[in-house]
């Protein structure tokens, strides 16, 4: 169509595209021709004393029946593409998807957690779509796939990637303020890169837990800047040893972010909400271990 | 019979212009007081065009947003807030009320040979129902948490979390969908109760039978709505789980409930427009409507078959597979009375003795105009196809040919072509020919880049974009620039022409329904004597 077709679904949902297009051009033209010929045969000064009719059976029968048959086999192309797209592969891998406000992250069979989706090519692949918080809706253009992210029901879509490359995933269902931001990418490769790149990301999540990298993972870094600019919460710069004011129950407060400070903020979001910014943060209890919010507390000592 | 006795339909010695002639009160009162339709169709004129005129200027301050990527003149909560309120403005308060509430209640009464609608003191509370909805709308952009950031769809549980201030801008469309109620109520009684002597149902001209599916569907499906928009507040005040998830609710519910009403509602939004193009066609092509039951009973079809069809707007939801499947098949039955219709119109102008107006111009660009709303919905309507367009640009290309090239065309064409029965004066009809022409070109450059930067792959309700859309946006701006331009030039004329025009003829048009043989403008109480009609509302002969 008009990106790249990637995926093995790509191709078919384009050539149903290109039928239904190929059937409204036609049907377009025929109108739009009909119409600007019989203004210009027909006008006033060239045809004074108009004719009546008041109608045609037959023509009406033809053009009910025959615009019936065509949208009925434009229907039956959409079908069956789709049915291909909800017969999910017995075989296809699966990854866990987790989309919170305003980020994605995706979780592998053997638990390896990554911002970014990679995949093997030409190997089934299929996404388990959750939601933290509002709806949300995974989209890859080059794929023809879409899906959208339910709080407390799953749901789940799958491709093949035919191409090697690195397309773009988007949010299509409105989030929120950073709802143009909820941005990430699937990278296809081989095989065997694949596997080099799934070794690589165990291996460094078995050594110690890296609060930046965490801080990117977990999508923080799509609320919090690093560089004191403000997105939709507090920015991360300079925030160890901090003083500020919060509501805590409605009432305000002045703080100092020490080590407890940031860990309450990072399992408990709303007990205390920093003064001029939304309560929207979700709680990551159960979600990070304590040995991950401690290398998280860390790395924010850093941050200056 | 012969023409002498539509003639006496119109000697009206004594009758007075309704724009004189106010009834019990005098100065402003007898227009805020007013139960005459007339008048109340001007209230209803003023105060759509004013806000007609706010949604404009938010489409362009935010097609001036989309010139670059990153921030250009707002920020990103500004801009959700204002294609929030757009789409608002647009949907319930330009494109729902416009035909119906303006033309309706102006036309109506008349082309069926009455005096009033039944109801004339509901419909004026319909208008006051009307300007408090909008003011509601008003008062939640500056009180509370700041103006709603939904979009005009209020979807669960965004809608529930969010700290703006979405409960008062829900009440605003719960208050709205009232006057819909009644307005609807009002006309469904009006065309079974006050047909003059004569009028059968296949008498009556294809408007009235358009706003008379429409007025149906306004009284059956606008309390859905009204319920689900309750039920949101109820949940944002009280914590009730019926929607988020997190409380036992199910936000997909929500969507089924949305879509029940506002699907039928884009039914709402385009039958009275078509309605206003078939009166025209005859009109200026001088012959008879080609299939007048086709076209009167194709409005019946899409009311009916549009109740069915809602879960079109749900195919990646979630929503279970076999119900994708027959709501796709419905959707693309629900195409064809929408064809019949083009192609009876197309037919109409075969033979006919074609005079080139603005009217007629207008309604020229509705057929193409709604021609390639109706088949992007086609592309949309098929399953494999909809799960990649789905909420990107191309959906919102689609319903911009429908509802802004559709239904608002349709209602600029209504109005060059009722005017000057309205006001009793002709606008210079060079300029509106130019506007139109503007207005055409501006219009398919902007919307039609927004299709093909949809099938690109460009999500709707982005502040921001990757580069590759880059090229598609500029287009779209510059499109939107022309578009304006034309609007301008169209509203200016005929502004002009309320002063400077000349005295327009009881018929300019040589139209042969009712409102023709009466004085432009009519008379207080349209007709003198309710006439007698032996004869249907396209004879030519
Ligand atoms: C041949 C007739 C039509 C067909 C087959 C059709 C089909 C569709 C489909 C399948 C969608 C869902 C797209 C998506 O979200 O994935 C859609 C969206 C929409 N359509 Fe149509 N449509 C038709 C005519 C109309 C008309 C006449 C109107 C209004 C005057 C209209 C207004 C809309 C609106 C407002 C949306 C988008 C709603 C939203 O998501 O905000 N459509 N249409
Ligand atoms: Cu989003
Ligand atoms: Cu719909």
């Amino acid at each position: 169509m008009f990106s790249g077709a990637a995926s093995t679904i790509a191709t078919k949902v384009d050539s149903a595209f290109l039928f239904i297009l190929a059937i409204c051009v036609v049907m377009l033209l025929l109108i739009t021709f009909l119409m600007v010929y019989f203004v210009i045969k027909y006008r006033r000064d060239k045809n004074p004393t108009p004719t009546n009719i008041e109608g045609n059976f037959l023509l009406e029968v033809v053009w009910t029946v025959v615009p019936t048959l065509l949208v009925i086999a434009m229907f039956y192309y959409g079908w069956i593409g789709y049915r291909e797209m909800e017969t999910i592969p017995e075989d296809a891998m699966a990854v866990k998807v987790t989309a919170q406000m305003w980020s994605w992250s995706f979780e592998y069979d053997n638990g390896t957690r990554s911002d970014e989706l990679a995949v093997p090519i030409n190997k089934p692949v299929k996404l388990e779509l959750f939601s933290r918080d509002v709806l949300h809706s995974l989209y890859v253009p080059a794929f023809r796939i879409k899906k959208d992210v339910v709080p407390g029901i799953p749901t789940s879509l799958w491709f093949t990637a035919d191409e090697e490359g690195t397309y773009d995933v988007l949010c299509t269902e409105y989030c929120g303020v950073r709802h143009s931001a909820m941005l990430s990418r699937v990278v296809v490769m081989p095989q065997d890169r694949f596997a080099a790149w799934m070794a690589g990301k165990v291996t460094q999540e078995a050594a110690e837990p890296v609060g930046r990298e965490l801080l990117e993972s977990q999508g923080c870094l799509g609320c919090h800047s690093l560089d004191g600019s403000r997105i939709v919460g507090p920015t991360f710069k300079g925030i160890f040893g901090r003083k500020g004011l919060v509501l805590t129950d409605g009432a305000e407060r002045e703080i100092v972010a020490d080590e407890a400070y940031l860990r309450r903020s990072i399992l408990k979001p709303n007990a205390d909400v920093v003064v001029g910014y939304p309560p929207i943060m979700p709680s990551q209890e159960g979600i990070l271990s304590d040995a991950q919010i401690d290398a998280i507390v860390e790395h924010l000592k850093t941050v200056k | 019979m012969s023409d002498t006795s539509s003639v006496a339909y119109g000697s009206h010695a004594s009758g007075r212009s309704y724009l004189v002639e106010g009834g019990r009160y005098s100065g402003i009162l007898s227009w805020l007081l007013t139960t005459d339709h007339k008048r109340i169709a001007i209230l209803y004129l003023i105060s759509v065009l004013a806000l007609y005129f706010v949604g404009i200027t938010l489409g362009v301050l935010m097609r001036l947003e989309l010139l670059t990527p990153g921030e250009t003149i707002v920020k990103a909560q500004t801009y959700n807030a204002m294609f929030t309120l757009h789409g608002v403005i647009m949907i319930f308060l330009f494109v729902i009320p416009a035909v119906p509430a303006i033309f309706g209640n102006f036309c109506l009464p008349i082309l069926i040979g009455a005096k009033d609608v039944a109801f004339p003191r509901i419909n004026l509370m319909s208008w006051y129902l009307y300007i408090g909805g909008a003011m509601i709308a008003v008062i939640a952009l500056f009180t509370g948490g700041g103006p709603p950031d939904t979009g005009w769809t209020f979807y669960a549980p965004y809608s529930l979390r969010t700290g703006t201030n979405v409960t008062l801008g829900v009440f605003a469309a719960f208050v709205l969908g009232f006057s819909s109620i009644l307005t609807g109520l009002n006309f469904v009684t009006t065309i079974h109760r006050l047909r003059a002597p004569g009028m059968t149902w296949n008498r009556m001209p294809l408007f009235v039978w358009a706003t008379y599916a429409t007025a149906w569907v306004q009284v059956l499906a606008t309390p859905i709505i009204g319920i689900t928009l309750l039920l949101v507040i109820l949940e944002r005040f009280f914590g009730v789980g019926i929607f988020d998830p997190t409380k036992g609710g199910d936000p997909i519910l929500f969507q089924h409930l949305f879509w029940i009403y506002s699907h039928p509602a884009v039914y709402i939004m385009i039958l009275p427009g078509m309605g206003v193009i078939t009166e025209i066609i005859p009109v200026f092509a001088r012959r008879t409507i080609f299939g007048y039951k086709a076209i009167a009973y194709s409005s019946v079809a899409i009311a009916a078959l549009g109740s069915l069809v809602w879960g079109h707007h749900m195919f990646v939801s979630g929503q279970s597979y076999t119900a994708n499947v027959i709501f796709s098949f419905i959707t693309f039955l629900v195409a064809i009375p929408s064809a019949i219709k083009v192609f009876n119109w197309v037919a109409t102008l075969y033979k006919g003795s074609i005079l080139i107006a603005p009217p007629f111009l207008f309604a020229l660009a509705f057929i193409f105009l709604f021609s390639i709303g109706g088949l992007t919905g086609l592309m949309q309507g098929a399953l494999s196809v909809n799960v990649h367009i789905h909420d990107t640009y191309f959906v919102v290309g689609h319903f911009h040919y429908v509802m802004f090239g559709g239904t608002a065309f349709a209602f600029f064409a209504g109005l060059h072509y009722w005017y000057p029965k309205m006001f009793g004066r002709m606008y210079s009809q060079r300029t509106a020919t130019l506007a139109c022409t503007i207005m055409f070109i501006g219009f398919n450059v902007f919307y039609f880049t927004m299709l093909v930067l949809g099938l690109q792959g460009m999500p709707r309700r982005y502040y921001d974009f990757l580069p590759q859309f880059q090229m598609g946006h500029t287009i779209a701006t510059v499109g939107s620039w022309i578009l304006v331009t034309g609007l301008i030039i169209m509203f200016a004329n005929l502004l002009m022409g309320l002063r400077k025009g000349e005295r327009a003829a009881a018929d300019p048009w040589g139209g042969k329904t009712l409102e023709w043989q009466i004085p432009s403008p009519p008379p207080h109480e349209n007709f003198e004597e309710i006439p007698v009609i032996d004869r249907g509302a396209y004879d030519y002969d």
